[in-house]
């Protein structure tokens, strides 16, 4: 290992036009000394090229695919949902009209926590900030008119995505799909809930089983299906530094490795469908060394930790995306320009997906417009900028491949500091790595407030204006009722003793300790609502209690 | 006038996770010398309340990401007349959409910092009204 000079968040600094300084240091926020200039002997200190390769191969620092973009260029996922699931397919076939790619559904908070519609604690929040859904019905509506093969579903779904992975599979049979074919992603990190975003619902312990539960059924079942997209991303957004976003990613992707491998399965009967999640805001030369040093280290734990062989095992594949962090509430309009650097940081680092944060989401759920504007920001960059053109144009740089050796570094201690203090699950359990994230957050806005961290319209370039006009998305009361009115026309309509038998068996597959996914199916084809099937498994996992530590 | 700390209460309402700007401020009231009680997620207005009351607090904040606020407020608002609460100074920061800022001072807020307001400004502010 490379030694270099690691200085805490609290010190962090870039240079800036505040400072002419030439001699004063100057350091990234993953906490690495940035020199002047970088030659052939500063490439040669780090550890020189051996992890660099080529594209498409082992150890995929350059690229998953020997030809990236020039065969195909990354998907375009938007983040959308919001209403009742008629008005979620509307936006859907909108962004679809225009050039998206693939989808990315936002569900709302009652559907994210494993309550239904009519349950006292949704009121106002149905449908708010995503679609709201209580049974497979709602899922047949969402994706009504929609080819499930030519545009694949990522579900940002985490405390119910076992549910919601039912009710996904269920409604593409239902509509002939063989879902032994069936591509598409879930969410599915609890882990990072715990951290970050905060929807868990069951205690740590059975929220990673249910993971495990996940991945083990699809292995079996939907073997095209990634059951789990880790996310480092919302470490990041509560606080982390860029090396500890993939540091973290990668020790709970390996948690739940451990998991699966437990049951009996072979690492490469699933590694392949593992995938994950990263954040693209602040430094671009620092981002992109972050993409291109995870690639590599990722493919090296899976194929000399776990004694991976099949190299698709190896290969990191990632949704790059946001990261509104990065905005600003201040002069909006700047945004759209932070947006166009973010989709540029993504596609110098190789990202097969892509979902750009909108300007106006620091007020209200993107509109239409803004959407598209997020889709042309990337389609420009891919029609009329060159950046399909060739795999990872960065390589080679002096200073890219020092800091990408670095950064795969700085991740392995940080991977190492989690193994110190016991690994990742009981950090999480013991609010220990949330608490060191949520410091981390509050160092930087001192730091952003003190002028010390420049940020453009907040501590430099200000100026005096009026709330800008924005379109704001109203909370639609009357699609609330209709949810409410539908689901319990549901209730009344269904095989009421069906339900009842699939739920009793769902609780007591989960008292037993087997995989609930079949008894989740059962429950979900029957009509069974996502507030039965939470409740049944809490019946016998109880609730999580969150550790509140400073 | 006398020498107790000023006790705050931080919630977070509704059924939100985003607490990235709820424990900032706990730690920058902190910092300031004041008592914080921290309530975690997915308080809803009757645990507020009643924690307001058993922890005797000065201060009640609320952190608001995704946009339930009004309907919460005027519900907790109730509840902090039923409880004798209501003379506590009352605030709420995060996401707050311009058109929701009056209605929520209608319901009797004292003061809205949304996003991108300085952490001194919500600590002169709560020196300055518990003085």
């Amino acid at each position: 290992m490379t030694t270099q000079q690691y200085r805490p968040r609290k010190k962090v600094t870039g240079a800036s036009v505040k400072r002419q300084d030439t001699e004063r240091p100057v350091f990234n926020e993953s906490g690495i000394e940035i020199k002047k200039t970088y030659t052939a002997d500063d490439l040669a200190a780090s550890g020189g090229v051996d992890m660099v390769g080529l594209p498409g191969e082992y150890p995929f620092t350059r690229g998953i695919h020997k030809e990236m973009y020039r065969k195909r260029p990354w998907t375009m996922r938007q983040y959308t949902g919001f209403g009742n699931p008629e008005d979620t397919n509307e936006r859907f076939k909108f962004l679809i009209e225009n050039g998206q790619t693939g989808l990315n559904v936002a569900f709302d908070l009652p559907s994210q926590i494993g309550i239904d519609s009519d349950d006292d604690l949704a009121i106002g929040e149905i449908g708010r900030v995503g679609m709201a859904v209580d049974s497979l019905r709602d899922f047949e509506v969402a994706f009504d008119g929609i080819d499930l093969e030519k545009i694949t579903v990522s579900l940002t779904i985490n405390g119910s995505a076992a549910i919601m992975i039912a009710m996904y599979l269920a409604m593409a049979e239902k509509r002939g799909y063989d879902i032994s074919k069936l591509r598409g992603t879930a969410q599915n990190d609890i882990l990072k809930e715990f951290i970050g975003r905060g929807t868990w619902i069951f205690p740590v312990e059975p929220s990673i089983k249910l993971v495990a539960d996940t991945i083990e059924y699809c292995a079996h079942n939907a073997p095209k299906y990634s059951p789990v997209s880790v996310c480092g991303y919302h470490i990041r957004e509560s606080g982390a530094d860029p090396a500890q976003e993939m540091a973290y990613g990668f020790v709970i992707a390996k948690a739940y490795t451990d998991l699966v491998l437990a049951r009996g399965l072979d690492v490469d009967e699933f590694a392949s469908r593992l995938s994950f999640n990263f954040n693209i805001y602040g430094n671009i030369f620092e981002q992109v060394a972050k993409f291109r040093a995870g690639r590599g280290l990722w493919a090296k734990i899976i194929k000399e930790e776990y004694g991976a062989t099949n190299p698709r095992s190896m290969v990191l594949r990632m949704i790059a995306g946001g990261g509104g962090s990065g905005l600003t509430k201040e002069q909006p309009d700047v945004n759209i320009v932070r947006g166009a650097y973010y989709a540029l940081i993504s596609a110098l680092s190789g990202a097969q997906t892509m979902a750009l944060c909108c300007f106006d989401e620091a007020y209200t759920i993107p509109s239409e417009d803004s959407q598209r504007l997020s889709l042309r920001t990337m389609q420009v960059l891919i029609e009329e900028m060159g950046m399909c053109d060739t795999v990872d144009p960065l390589a080679g740089s002096y200073y890219v491949e020092t800091l990408t050796n670095q950064m795969r570094d700085r991740m392995i201690e940080v991977m190492n500091e989690v193994d110190e203090q016991g690994g990742i699950v009981k950090m999480v359990a013991e609010g220990t790595i949330q608490s060191k994230v949520s410091a981390q957050a509050y160092e930087l806005l001192q730091d952003i407030e003190s002028g010390e961290f420049p940020k453009v319209g907040i501590n430099c370039y200000e100026m005096d204006e009026e709330e800008p006009e924005v379109e704001y998305h109203p909370y639609a009361e009357d699609d609330a009722r209709t949810q409410v009115q539908r689901l319990q026309q549901l209730r009344e309509e269904r095989d009421s003793a069906d339900v009842e038998s699939k739920l009793a068996k769902l609780a007591d597959d989960a008292r037993e300790g087997v995989n609930v996914m079949p008894a989740i199916m059962a429950a979900v084809k029957a009509y069974a609502t996502v507030g039965e099937m939470t409740d049944a498994l809490v019946s016998v996992y109880g609730r999580y209690n969150e550790p509140v530590r400073f | 006038m006398n020498s107790r700390r000023i006790r705050v209460l931080i919630a977070k309402p509704g059924l939100d996770g985003h607490d990235r700007g709820a424990k900032i401020v706990v730690r920058a009231l902190i910092d300031a010398g004041f008592e914080v009680i921290y309530t975690g997620l997915r308080q809803p207005p009757e645990a507020v309340a009643q924690i307001a009351l058993e922890e005797d607090v000065d201060v009640i904040g609320l952190s608001s990401m995704a946009g339930s606020h009004v309907p919460y407020c005027k519900r907790l608002k109730e509840l902090m007349i039923e409880k004798g609460l209501d003379d506590k100074l009352w605030l709420i920061g995060g996401v707050i959409p311009m058109p929701d800022q009056q209605a929520l001072k209608d319901v009797g807020l004292d003061g809205i910092f949304p996003a991108g307001t300085r952490l001194d400004d919500i600590v002169d502010f709560i020196n300055e009204k518990c003085k």
